[in-house]
């Protein structure tokens, strides 16, 4: 298949976008990577999303898919040669899928919530909702894993790719509260299990440094500031 | 292998009545054909089996196969479609079944959340709910079109999870006066509400239109009344989903 036929539309520091980077390439499928302004949408993002407006968009031959988890569900339907991103059982798959929902809609917001907390009382709450999530996810990877590395057993699979997109921004929230969010001494395996994500040849350089988004969390928080206060005037 | 009253195959479905969410699961059951046994839960008094069977979220629906619980009704539908392979409610073709689950998650994340609010808004709040609402359902019936149902010919997994919009949504908004689904605003969806309440498999699981309406009296409209009862029942309902 031509580099071509396959676009991805996205924005490198979004950890949507970097799912489906993920996948891409463990499936090795070519791709061009056209990097979206999400201040300033282009053409081709409105016309391919023109219900939601965002990355990432996947391109194939002149197909648009969106959102994020379709979009992995789909590379893995239609690349469906090993490595298998979803597990082959409908159970095994319904534990993923509902893992899945869980970070998204229940567990990565909490890290949002650490981020905007002023005070040390509420960012210490908010960590501690952290934990409490994080204590399921541990027992969710111990059942997963069967003993072996990934959420998806020895190769990455689903989990590891909706899970681990956010370890760049769980990183940059440690740095910029000081707070630890993955704690050896409190998810032992969760820890072991983001080491080796982040060196697997898949997922090595696709998410920015932490250093990076410390400094767009920075540039949010400038920018809000702002606005509130012309707002307020 | 015979996927219909096998001796192996245990079903049971723990939900409440009012749920949208239960009734996406009762329908898919029903298109399959699947004899299941249904636990009505009380929602201020929940079960011990819907604690154990759900521990992380303690809410309907819980589908049980065979003893193992399924939880949070997109996930339910997805694997009652893969595990009983009879008319199916996806489409086989990835790229078109991408496309179905694009537009379930709008129906459940962008369109539910919207015309849920209408119902518990003060009338300080309705017009803006409304406006919301209003601009949702647009959206639906353009992607509906010329089609009779979202999944084409016959019921499909939009369309399910759609089934608040379908039956529950008129017959409330008709019981508080509310103005939102029109007939004149959105034929096409109008249409396809028509229809898909008089499906088999979808009529079998609507519950009463005067149950439903003494649940959503207009007396509680706007009063404080609304708080209470809004929480117990939100006790269940997926809250909004955070935006991606």
């Amino acid at each position: 298949m031509a580099a071509s036929d396959v676009k991805l539309l996205g924005a490198r520091p979004s950890p949507f976008v970097n799912r489906v980077q993920f996948a891409l390439n463990l499936k090795s499928i070519d791709h061009e990577f056209i990097p979206q302004n999400l201040a300033e949408k282009s053409e081709l993002l409105l016309k391919s999303n023109p219900v939601h407006k965002k990355v990432p968009v996947l391109i194939h031959g002149d197909q648009p898919i969106s959102e994020s988890l379709v979009i992995v569900q789909y590379i893995d339907e239609v690349w469906s040669g090993p490595p298998s991103l979803l597990p082959s059982d409908p159970y095994d798959r319904a534990t993923a899928r509902f893992w899945a929902a869980y970070i998204d809609e229940k567990w990565f917001p909490l890290v949002r919530d650490l981020r905007n907390a002023t005070d040390e009382q509420s960012k210490a709450a908010a960590v501690e909702k952290l934990f409490e999530g994080l204590k399921l996810l541990e027992d969710a990877f111990v059942n997963s894993s069967k003993g072996k590395g990934f959420f998806g057993g020895e190769k990455l699979g689903f989990l590891d790719i909706v899970l681990g997109c956010y370890l760049g921004w769980v990183r940059a929230g440690e740095i910029f509260t000081g707070l630890k969010i993955l704690d050896e001494t409190k998810t032992p395996a969760l820890v072991g299990w983001a080491e080796r994500f982040a060196s697997h040849k898949a997922v090595d350089g696709v998410i920015p440094e932490p250093e990076e988004l410390v400094n767009l969390i920075k540039k949010f928080q400038a920018r809000a500031a702002a606005a509130a206060d012309a707002s307020s005037k | 292998m015979s996927s219909r009253g096998s001796k192996m195959e245990e079903v049971k479905l723990f939900g409440y009545w009012v749920s949208p969410f239960c009734r996406s699961v009762e329908i898919a059951l029903n298109i399959k054909g699947i004899q299941y046994e249904y636990i009505e839960e009380d929602l201020t008094n929940k079960s011990p089996q819907l604690l154990q069977y759900n521990p992380v979220y303690k809410k309907i629906p819980v589908l049980l196969h065979n003893g193992k619980p399924i939880v949070e009704s997109m996930v339910i539908l997805e694997y009652i479609d893969e595990t009983w392979k009879n008319n199916p409610i996806l489409p086989e073709d990835p790229f078109e079944k991408a496309r179905a689950r694009f537009w379930a998650n709008f129906v459940d994340q962008k369109c539910f959340p919207a015309l849920w609010k209408t119902i518990w808004s003060t009338s300080e709040q309705y017009e803006q709910n409304k406006a919301e609402a209003l601009e949702r359902l647009k959206v639906l019936e353009n992607e509906l079109g010329g089609k009779r149902f979202f999944g084409g010919d016959s019921i499909g997994m939009v369309d399910i999870v759609a089934n608040f919009i379908g039956f529950s949504f008129r017959t409330i908004q008709e019981a508080l006066k509310l103005d939102v689904f029109t007939e004149d605003n959105f034929p096409k969806l109008w249409e396809w509400a028509e229809n898909f309440a008089n499906c088999s498999p979808v009529k079998k699981c609507l519950p009463p239109q005067d149950k439903l309406i003494a649940n959503f009296p207009p007396a509680y409209m706007g009063k404080t009344l609304v708080s209470s009862f809004q929480s117990r029942l939100q006790l269940q309902f997926h809250p909004p989903a955070a935006a991606k």
